[in-house]
């Protein structure tokens, strides 16, 4: 239930990667969309890794811009399997938010 | 072994200009005392912090890039902590990171050569072709 509350965010945050199928993405099991089983009406784009593509390298902590979209709301690190970015690239990007927390750039938690 | 870092440091919001003027030029000179060699200092302007710290919601965020070893970098960081208009730093080893980077550059590099070469020869050709054509008809 708590994934539904944050599904929906994930497309805005991971601007071009997320698509308009992002929130199915999840339960359905496999990276491959189209030919899934059942009535399914969704064709699902296959989530891509934003820095892959952009051939971004470094993930500076400064660059607040570029983490916050990958922090939901309330500060939360988005998962990659809602945002698409590869475990690399997760990883310094988890790595990069949380320095930026630590020098105020980003909150733990947003105070709502 | 010197290394490459990165230090941010958040100076109160409520200092003069001056004074944290003078409060760089201190670290520098801590810096080039301790045997680093201070790489560039940035002043990133005022921000409003994501949270509060120390009662404050502003701050005055400063970038400096040093090359320092360890023992320098300690020292670096107790003064900080010391110094009362700071109220928040982080340093960042940046040396690792700088090599991977400048690897990755280079096989793009490379890879952009070979890709580049193929895509080179056909500008050029009709660049010359009408380079010749014009002393034949002139």
């Amino acid at each position: 239930m708590a994934d539904e509350t944050t599904t929906p965010r994930a497309p805005e945050g991971a601007a071009p990667s997320g698509g308009p199928g992002g929130p199915r993405g999840p339960r359905s099991g496999g990276p491959g969309g189209p030919g899934g089983p059942g009535g399914r009406k969704f064709f699902r784009r296959k989530k891509v890794c934003k820095f892959c593509t952009e051939k971004i390298d470094a993930i500076p902590y400064r660059d607040v811009r570029l983490l916050q979209g990958f922090v939901a709301e309330r500060g939360k690190i988005v998962p990659r399997r809602l945002t698409g970015v590869c475990t690399t690239h997760q990883r310094r990007l988890t790595r990069a938010i949380k320095q930026a927390r630590n020098i105020a750039l980003l909150p733990f938690a947003a105070r709502y | 072994m010197q290394r490459f870092y990165e230090v941010m440091f958040i100076v109160r919001p409520d200092t003069q200009d001056e004074d944290v003027d003078k409060l760089i030029a201190g670290f520098e000179a801590t810096v080039t005392n301790g045997g680093g060699n201070i790489r560039s200092t940035e002043k990133l302007g005022r921000r409003k912090l994501a949270y509060l710290v120390r009662k404050f919601s502003e701050g005055n965020y400063i970038l400096m890039t040093i090359d320092a070893d360890g023992k320098l970098v300690a020292e670096l960081e107790r003064r900080l902590r010391v110094s009362e208009p700071v109220i928040k730093f982080i340093t960042v080893r940046m040396d690792e990171e700088q090599k991977r980077i400048d690897k990755i550059k280079a096989i793009r590099a490379t890879r952009k050569k070979l890709s580049a070469q193929p895509v080179a020869a056909p500008v050029e050709a009709p660049v010359e072709a009408p380079a010749e054509a014009t002393p034949a008809s002139a």
